[in-house]
């Protein structure tokens, strides 16, 4: 017997009050980005939500079929635009396997450095435009807000130094990483990890020691251990409904297994849970950064080196799922290779995708203010949902 | 000078005086709130964007005035007006020096308190006339939130009344020469914290914004207004807020009392209205919005029961200490 309904739509029995159909989206300050939900509301009340999604389809999977695998990564960014880094490292890696291609050492903990990197910046992210939700444009949410993107420049700023982007990087390549750290990155690096570090845990103080936060946290959408699995959620999520599960730990990529540090679990399943998970994600994060720094070897950073065409990297036939943890849980890519220089299919798993199907099944029965405040503690990005 | 002359010239100097106060104190409270999260503010219009409340209102008036098809038109066009007239008249009985006001009526903050709650009309009217369903919801949320946080306002204002023995305003500021009310052992503080809390509620600033909750409702009952009649939306939500803040300056803070000569007056009760209007501005840009059942909540259970009780412990002190009963 399962519990998941068979369509997005989920509405609460009747009791005999008079309902009214909301549209929310996808135009709406806080559909981060292009979520419809259409609520029906009993008053304050939540009683049903018709979930859509679709606004931002930009035919990926597609698009990746008519273009090379030295020119694709640079396009994958574009899925997961919040967390840029983690798409091309999923693409990569499929590839890699196919073509069973070596990553020299150097080059794995540069993307280590990079994904971690860019966890701290999109979880950074997330905090701002969650507290933004909850608090408005125009009071306190604002606040943290402005706080999170001032720290999060600081790791831009780091990527456009390494990479000469802030957004969309291209960094990750078939067989490596294609630019190596320049002179003077290291110190830079870790002076903004010390910086960062502190910051947290002014914000921590800020949110935590704030009654108004926590009550509109704690006890929030909450998400069983069982339906977090039964629906197929992954990252910060399901570890917040108490499933130790980090890809980093249970299936190590690219060097993870020569770091110390903890996965965060918590049992709670709501709102504060995940907001919990992520806190401690941070700090996890630039633990990493700094062990990977300090441990960083010298030699190669591509086992292909000069690139002199587009079309140069072809990988025999085959097929492969690479998956990788990022910031908003299992990123997925599953590629089949027909030994030319382009692959023959291409499928993405994204993490926000999986995660958003979480919504019509903790929605109902909430207030409206509190519709806002879960699909924050979601973290979508619909470039990842649509593709 | 005959006495209607005075009459008519008075209130005009008082309202244009609101006016100019009210225009500028946005630009206040963006530079405060930009300080508080490491911005600078307006900066570009005029030496430290001294002239952006003045281009920001020359752009409202410039812009296109929306109705909605499905609007509700007289109530749709009247609402700003009904909204703005309570909260500029609240003014009226607010004493700026010795004997300098509009009218210093014997019953003066039972008529601020009266008037001030009829401000819930106008936003009814706004949020039912737009026919919009985000704009329908935050007419009922504001019904909820006047009527429950309005209580809770006038107890806390009642302190200082009976502290006072008056309901007259220059009464009230009259008599705390020696003392102001906000540096009374132990009723003044805690009726100066229900004041501010109250206070933030009943102006529906953030954290109880709900009416306006604009990652939930997009802009609450002023969702379809445009133009002129969003800003004098705009102009009777921030005079209000001043009027409470004048209010409170002259509850709490001895009004017009300061060093200086006699004239300085006026100058410090602006000032001390500023700082009341800081206040609130400084809880606005800190917390989280509150949601609508944890508000009734808050108010009913909590700040209800407590205003309540500091006021009847007033009176028992305030009888305990007079002579002779």
């Amino acid at each position: 017997m399962s519990t998941v309904a068979p369509s997005t739509r989920v509405e609460l029995d009747y009791t005999g009050s008079e309902r009214l159909t909301m549209n929310m989206g996808p135009q709406h300050p806080s559909a981060h980005g292009v979520f419809r939900a259409i609520l029906t509301l009993e008053g304050e009340e939540v009683v049903g939500i018709d979930a859509m999604i679709g606004y931002l389809h930009r035919c990926h999977e597609k698009l990746a079929e008519t273009l090379t695998y030295a020119q694709y990564p640079s396009i994958a960014s574009k899925t997961d635009y919040v967390a840029a880094m983690t798409s091309e490292f999923a693409y990569v890696r499929a590839a890699e396997m196919i073509g069973k291609i070596e990553v020299p050492k150097r080059a794995q903990y540069l993307r280590v450095i990079a994904a971690e990197l860019q966890r701290v910046a999109s979880h950074l992210l997330w905090l701002g435009t969650w507290c933004l939700d909850m608090g408005g444009a125009l009071g306190g949410g604002a606040t943290v807000f402005l706080y999170c993107i001032r720290e999060r420049e600081f790791i831009l700023d780091l990527f456009e130094a390494l990479v000469g982007a802030r957004l969309l990087y291209g960094f990750y390549q078939v067989g490596g990483v294609r630019y190596d750290l320049p002179p003077g990155w290291t110190d830079t690096c870790r002076e903004t990890v010390d910086f960062i570090d502190r910051r947290i845990d002014e914000y921590q103080r800020m949110l935590e020691e704030n009654p108004f936060f926590l009550v509109r946290t704690q006890g929030v959408g909450v998400v069983s251990r069982e339906l977090a699995q039964e629906v197929g959620l992954s990252g910060p999520l399901v570890r917040g409904s108490g499933v130790n599960y980090d890809l980093r730990r249970t299936d190590p990529y690219s060097s993870y297994e020569d770091f110390d540090f903890r996965v965060p679990v918590e049992t709670g399943g709501d709102c504060f849970a995940r907001y919990r998970v992520r806190m401690v994600e941070f700090r996890e994060s630039l633990t990493i950064v700094r062990q990977a720094l300090e441990k960083l070897p010298e030699g190669p950073i591509s086992s292909r080196p000069g690139l002199k065409s587009v079309a140069q990297i072809r990988i025999p036939k085959g097929e492969a799922y690479a998956r990788v943890e990022g910031a908003r849980g299992e990123v997925g890519c599953y590629l089949i290779a027909d030994g030319g220089p382009k692959p023959y299919r291409m499928k993405w798993r994204g993490a926000s995708f999986s995660n958003l199907a979480i919504l019509p099944h903790i929605i109902p029965g909430h207030k409206v203010a509190d519709v806002v405040a879960i699909m924050g503690s979601v973290d979508p990005v619909f470039g990842e949902v649509d593709r | 000078m005959p006495g209607w002359v005075v009459s008519l010239i008075a209130p005009f100097i008082v309202l244009n005086a609101i006016l100019g106060i009210v225009t500028y104190v946005t630009l206040l409270e963006r530079k405060f709130a930009a300080r508080m999260q490491s911005r600078v503010g307006p900066y570009r219009v005029g030496p430290h964007g001294l002239l952006q409340p003045i281009a920001d209102a020359i752009k409202l008036m410039m812009k296109e005035d929306v109705v909605p098809d499905a609007a509700d038109r007289p109530v749709y066009n009247l609402a700003p007006i009904v909204f703005l007239i309570p909260c500029m008249l609240i003014f009226a009985t607010i004493p700026f020096a010795p004997g300098l006001g509009v009218a210093d009526l014997n019953i003066g903050i039972l008529f601020f308190l009266a008037v001030s709650a009829m401000e819930i009309v106008g936003l009814f009217m706004a949020g039912w006339g737009s026919n919009n369903k985000y704009a329908l919801l935050s007419a009922m949320r504001a019904v909820n939130q006047v009527i429950s946080y309005d209580l809770p306002f006038i107890f806390a204002a009642l302190v200082p009344v009976l502290l006072a023995g008056s309901l007259r305003l220059s009464d009230i500021a009259a008599a705390q020469a020696g003392l102001w009310f906000v540096f009374y052992p132990v009723i003044g503080q805690l009726a100066f914290v229900a004041f501010i809390v109250s206070t933030v509620a009943a102006e529906n600033r953030a954290p109880f914004d709900i009416l306006e909750a604009e990652s939930e409702l997009v802009a609450g009952f002023r969702v379809e207004y445009s133009g002129m009649k969003f800003a004098i939306i705009q102009l009777g939500e921030y005079a209000h807020v001043i009027g409470a803040s004048f209010l409170g300056a002259l509850l709490f803070f001895g009004a017009w009392a300061g060093p200086g000569p006699e004239w300085m007056g006026p100058i410090w009760f602006l000032l001390k209205a500023m700082v009341v209007f800081l206040l609130v501005t400084w809880v606005r840009w800190s917390f989280v919005r509150i949601r609508v059942d944890q508000m009734l909540a808050l108010s009913w259970k909590a700040l209800l029961p407590a205003t309540l009780v500091l006021l009847i412990g007033t009176a028992v002190v305030v009888v305990w200490r007079t002579p002779g009963v």
